[in-house]
């Protein structure tokens, strides 16, 4: 599904280099955790996958289903299957929620080729999704992300996830500033989604959120690479002992 | 006090260009004088600072130059409302397409009418609520109005107007130079809504007086002409009575140069005015002014000024707006807020806010931005695929809601959406 190769990373405006000869390859169907310590990179990598601007690919590639994205828009790579859940979701101001997604839900129809959906057709989608998450009308009809809770913006997220149906879906930090009911949520709308045709790379710097979305890889991340690379077990591991162990000088 | 050469020169140029109708007795000593007035001002020059920012040579002019006929932009808006339609074509009014001057809870006549008569109760209102708005600020295209305005309306509301009254600005040629005039009276607990639109003229000069009596209502949404090369002077006057109400929203859209000046003046307690705007403008020879006036004279009043503007490839844009509270206008509530949306680095927002309070216990607020569309915001979007200029479209429409969101009328305002959509819409190309 999704093949990194090499890559290597920097800022557009800085000399700083941040992912440095990265190397993942994610399988169709499979769920693969990367973990690592703050500033390793793990936004950063997410970030170029979906396009952001403000970096420079300087070497490597990286290919979603056989096909290059590092060269596409960043909704051409929604369109082609990409998507991010945000470790920090934008607040948007005087669009709302349910505007948003319908206009995005309609504009991957549209990029594929298929028709849009009635707006009383994505009303009834979008109520059935929304409640398996506990989101409420309200939540769906106030401005993208404005005056969300941290863990309303993260299930408003995975709401998206539901309603986009992308194939590779990237979780950054989904978990961070979630209490345990929120979390068992968050979970349960991933593990719905689980299915032998689409993939998972979740991002997360602590363990538990791997009790409720169980990988079947993990990674650990430092220093702008992959250090390595085990089953399930591996994230017990750093739970118990810390990363140190795992880490590259830099 | 004599007038610098070249205001002087410019006021007789544009005065030996005009002819002062006939009339009765009131409207002809009204009109009278205005043109003494407009000779002791004279029309406005560069150099005035009210005039700073824009520029009224064109709105001087003896010619008023031209702007082409389009296909289709004569095509009404608010169709789907129960309202009473009133064309005037290049500036008079078109009787064979408007409805009767007819309307449950309003007296409605041509300005030709009630000025052919010797005494008529619209003498309280025309030229008068606008020579009052001369002070502090003198706005000489308004006494030209005043003095010259060939065809209009006077309407008098003494109940809850059965429906709105339409006025559709219609042309039949490019070089049409107009001044119309409307003289409102809202009486005593009555309602009354205007809706305007159309093309108008190549160069239009509108004169709105509203006089809104103790707890009288009064909504005006207006959509201005398109056509790119058309220019616009106009001028909004209301004077507001004891719990009163005066909303005024305007959207613009093209048009090579418009000022529209609000003048409001609070005269009795607890009244509410609010005047709103949403522009946009794409192109270099885009110009928009936004300059209002509120007055506050009494107690306990509420004022709001919003505008927003949204400006592209080199387009510019005026905001310079005033709340004078009087002495003695304790508990006022005012509000300003001007806001630009600059769509690249070669379009322009110029404002000037200001706030000048004589009473103690009063609350006002007046803020001023410019900015551009955040891409952060943007970015979120097309990462949910959302095309990019889609995305800017989206955000450009969120932006502008604020001023749509003034009118209090909601199925008025998605009218006002849906005009702005497809301004987009037809940008994108799609
Ligand atoms: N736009 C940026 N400007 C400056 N430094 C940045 C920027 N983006 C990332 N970095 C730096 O790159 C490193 C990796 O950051 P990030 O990808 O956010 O790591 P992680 O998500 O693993 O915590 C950090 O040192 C961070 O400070
Ligand atoms: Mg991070």
């Amino acid at each position: 599904m999704l093949d990194i190769k090499n890559l290597h990373v920097k800022l557009e405006e800085e000399d700083k280099a941040i992912l440095k000869g990265l190397d993942l390859t994610v399988e169709t169907g499979k769920v693969h955790a990367i973990m690592g310590p703050n500033g390793s990179g793990k936004s950063t990598l997410s970030y170029v996958l979906s396009g952001r601007d403000g970096y420079e690919v300087t070497d490597g590639s990286a290919q979603l289903e056989g096909e290059d994205i590092l060269e596409l828009e960043p909704e051409e790579r929604a369109a082609a299957g990409l998507f991010l859940a945000f470790q920090y979701p934008v607040e948007i101001p005087g669009v709302g929620n349910m505007t948003f997604l319908r206009t995005a839900y309609n504009a991957q129809q549209k990029a594929r080729g298929k028709p849009e959906i009635s707006a009383a057709e994505f009303l009834k989608l979008i109520r059935e999704k929304a409640a398996e998450l506990q989101i409420d009308a309200d939540m769906l009809k106030r401005p993208v992300n404005m005056g969300f809770s941290g863990g309303e913006k993260k299930r408003n997220e995975i709401l998206q996830m539901a309603v986009l149906q992308p194939k590779m879906c990237i979780l950054d930090e989904t978990d961070s500033g979630l209490d345990v009911d929120a979390m068992r949520l968050v979970a349960d709308g991933v593990n719905k989604l689980r299915d032998a045709g689409r993939s998972f790379l979740v991002i997360t710097h602590y363990q538990r959120l791997l009790d409720h979305i169980v990988p079947d890889v993990v990674h650990i991340m430092s220093n702008g690479r992959i250090v390595k690379t085990g089953g399930p077990d591996l994230a017990l591991e750093v739970e118990k002992n810390g990363y140190a162990e795992f880490l590259e000088d830099a | 006090m004599a007038l610098p050469q070249a205001k002087q020169d410019a006021t007789d140029a544009r005065l030996a260009a005009l002819t002062m109708p006939s009339g009765g007795a009131w409207i002809t000593q009204t009109r009278e004088a205005a043109r003494a007035r407009l000779a002791d001002m004279g029309l406005p020059g560069r150099r005035d600072e009210y005039w700073r920012w824009t520029n009224p040579a064109t709105l001087n002019a003896p010619e008023a130059g031209t702007a082409a006929l389009h296909a289709g932009e004569s095509e009404m808006l608010f169709g789907e409302h129960d309202r009473l339609t009133l064309v005037f074509t290049d500036g008079v009014l078109d009787t064979a397409k408007s409805d009767d001057l007819a309307l449950e809870g309003v007296e409605i006549e041509t300005l030709e009418s009630a000025g052919a008569a010797d005494i008529h109760w619209a003498r309280d209102v025309y030229g008068q609520l606008e020579a009052v708005g001369q002070s502090p600020v003198a706005r000489p295209f308004a006494v030209l109005n005043t003095a010259y305005a060939t065809s209009g309306l006077v309407i008098r509301a003494t109940g809850k107007a059965a429906k709105p009254i339409h006025i559709h600005h219609a042309r039949s040629e490019a070089g049409a130079d107009t001044m119309v005039r409307l003289a409102v009276r809202v009486e005593s607990g009555a309602e009354l809504t205007i809706l305007e639109d159309g093309p108008a003229a190549a160069r239009m000069n509108m004169v709105m007086e509203v006089d809104v009596a103790s707890t009288g209502a009064f909504h005006h949404v207006r959509a201005q002409g398109r056509a790119p090369e058309r220019r616009a002077i106009t001028h909004v006057f209301a004077r507001l009575g004891q719990e009163s109400t005066f909303k005024s929203f305007t959207l613009t859209a093209n048009g090579a140069l418009t000022r529209n000046e609000a003048v409001i003046e609070f005269t009795g307690d607890d009244a509410a005015a609010h005047v709103a705007g949403a522009c946009l403008g794409d192109g270099k020879d885009f110009h928009h002014d936004d300059t209002v006036f509120v007055t506050h004279g009494a107690e306990r009043c509420e004022s709001r000024q919003v505008f927003k503007k949204v400006l592209r490839n080199g387009a510019t844009g005026i905001f310079q707006g005033k709340i004078l509270v009087r002495e003695g206008a304790q508990k006022t509530d005012g509000y300003q807020i001007s806001q630009s949306l600059l769509l690249d680095e070669d379009s322009t927002f110029l404002a000037k806010p200001e706030l000048e309070i004589y009473a103690d216990d009063v609350v006002c607020s007046h803020g001023s931005t410019s900015g551009a569309i955040d891409e952060e915001g943007k970015f979120y979007l097309r990462s949910r695929g959302i095309p990019e200029d889609e995305a800017t479209d989206l955000m450009t429409i969120a932006f502008i809601a604020e001023a749509i969101e003034e009118i209090e009328d909601s199925s008025l305002g998605e009218q006002m959406l849906a005009r702005l959509e497809d301004w987009l819409a037809r940008r994108r190309g799609d």
